[in-house]
C-alpha cells in the first residue's frame, strides 16, 4: 500500500450495540492491507476505548481515521460535555460512569491509560461544555525489528 | 490446543462456535472490568468472565481472545450471541467459577500432547 486511505465513521450516542463496529471495520482493513499484528491490536483497542469513551460520556460523535504505509492516526471529535480535569481523567481508576454503565462492564477508568498504553502519542483537547477531540496516532516503526 | 478441544475437555456448551472452534488458544484471563481485559488480557487467552453482554464480544475482538468462557452458567445475551455469531468468536458456558476455570485451562494446556 502506497497511498493514503481516509476512513469516517458516525457514532451513536448510548449505543452500546454497534459501539465497536468502527474500530472492528477499521481493524479488518489494517489486516487486509497487511500491517504488522502488534500495530493492528493496539490501534483497535485505542480505538475501541475513544469511540466507547464518545457512546457512554459524550452522546457520540465522528471517528476520522488516516491510514498511512507508516501510521496510523485516528481523530475522534464530540460535542460532548468535556472533561473537567483531565490530569485527574487520564489516572487509572478514575471515572465519572454511571452505576447502569459500570453493570456493562466499563467505567474501569482504563480507557485513557489504555489509549496512552497502545498508542505512540495521543492528543486530547477538551473545553467544558463544548466537546473533546482525541488523537491517536500509531506508528509502524514500534512493530518493526 | 483449539477452542474445540479445551471445549470438549471442559464439558462447556457452545453458545456460539462454527468455524470460531478451530481458533487456538495459548493462554488464560480472568476478569469483568472491559478495559482491563483490552490492558492485560494475552492474545490468544481463553477469557474467562461472567460479562456475557454485546459489549463482552466486542472487547474479545478488539483483544483478539481466542474465546469467551462464562462461568457459573451466565447465559449470554441474545444480541451477543447474535453479535459473536456475526463476528466469529466462540463462546461457551460453564457451570464453575471463574477460578475454577482458569485452573481447568491451565491444566489442559500443560496436558496438551505435543
Ligand atoms: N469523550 C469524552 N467526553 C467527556 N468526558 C470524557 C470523555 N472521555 C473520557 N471522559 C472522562 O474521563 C474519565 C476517564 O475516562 P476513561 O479512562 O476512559 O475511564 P471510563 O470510561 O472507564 O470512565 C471518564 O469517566 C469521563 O469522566
Ligand atoms: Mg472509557
Amino acid at each position: 500500500m502506497n497511498e493514503v486511505l481516509l476512513l469516517h465513521y458516525e457514532i451513536r450516542g448510548g449505543d452500546f450495540i454497534h459501539a465497536g463496529e468502527s474500530s472492528g471495520h477499521v481493524k479488518n482493513i489494517l489486516k487486509r492491507l497487511g500491517f504488522h499484528p502488534n500495530l493492528i491490536r493496539r490501534t483497535a483497542i485505542a480505538m475501541y476505548e475513544g469511540e466507547i469513551n464518545m457512546v457512554i460520556h459524550a452522546g457520540g460523535g465522528t471517528a476520522d481515521v488516516k491510514i498511512t504505509p507508516e501510521q496510523i492516526e485516528i481523530r475522534l471529535a464530540d460535542h460532548g460535555p468535556g472533561i473537567k480535569n483531565l490530569d485527574l481523567a487520564m489516572r487509572e481508576g478514575y471515572s465519572t460512569a454511571s452505576d447502569s454503565v459500570r453493570e456493562l462492564g466499563f467505567g474501569a477508568g482504563m480507557g485513557l491509560p489504555n489509549m496512552k498504553k497502545y498508542a505512540d502519542d495521543l492528543k486530547i483537547r477538551t473545553a467544558v461544555g463544548k466537546g473533546t477531540t482525541v488523537s491517536i496516532l500509531t506508528k509502524v516503526s514500534r512493530n518493526q525489528g | 490446543m483449539t477452542v474445540e478441544k479445551l471445549c470438549k475437555a471442559l464439558g462447556g456448551t457452545v453458545v456460539s462456535g462454527g468455524a470460531a472452534m478451530n481458533e487456538n488458544v495459548t493462554g488464560y484471563y480472568c476478569g469483568d472490568l472491559l478495559s482491563r481485559v483490552m490492558a492485560n488480557a494475552p492474545k490468544g487467552c481463553a477469557w474467562i468472565t461472567v460479562m456475557g453482554n454485546v459489549n463482552a464480544v466486542a472487547v474479545a475482538l478488539m483483544a483478539e481472545a481466542a474465546c469467551i468462557l462464562l462461568a457459573e452458567n451466565v447465559n449470554p445475551d441474545p444480541d451477543a450471541v447474535e453479535k459473536a455469531r456475526e463476528k466469529n468468536i466462540a463462546v461457551l458456558c460453564c457451570g464453575r467459577t471463574a477460578g475454577e476455570l482458569a485452573v481447568a485451562v491451565h491444566e489442559a494446556l500443560c496436558h496438551e500432547q505435543p
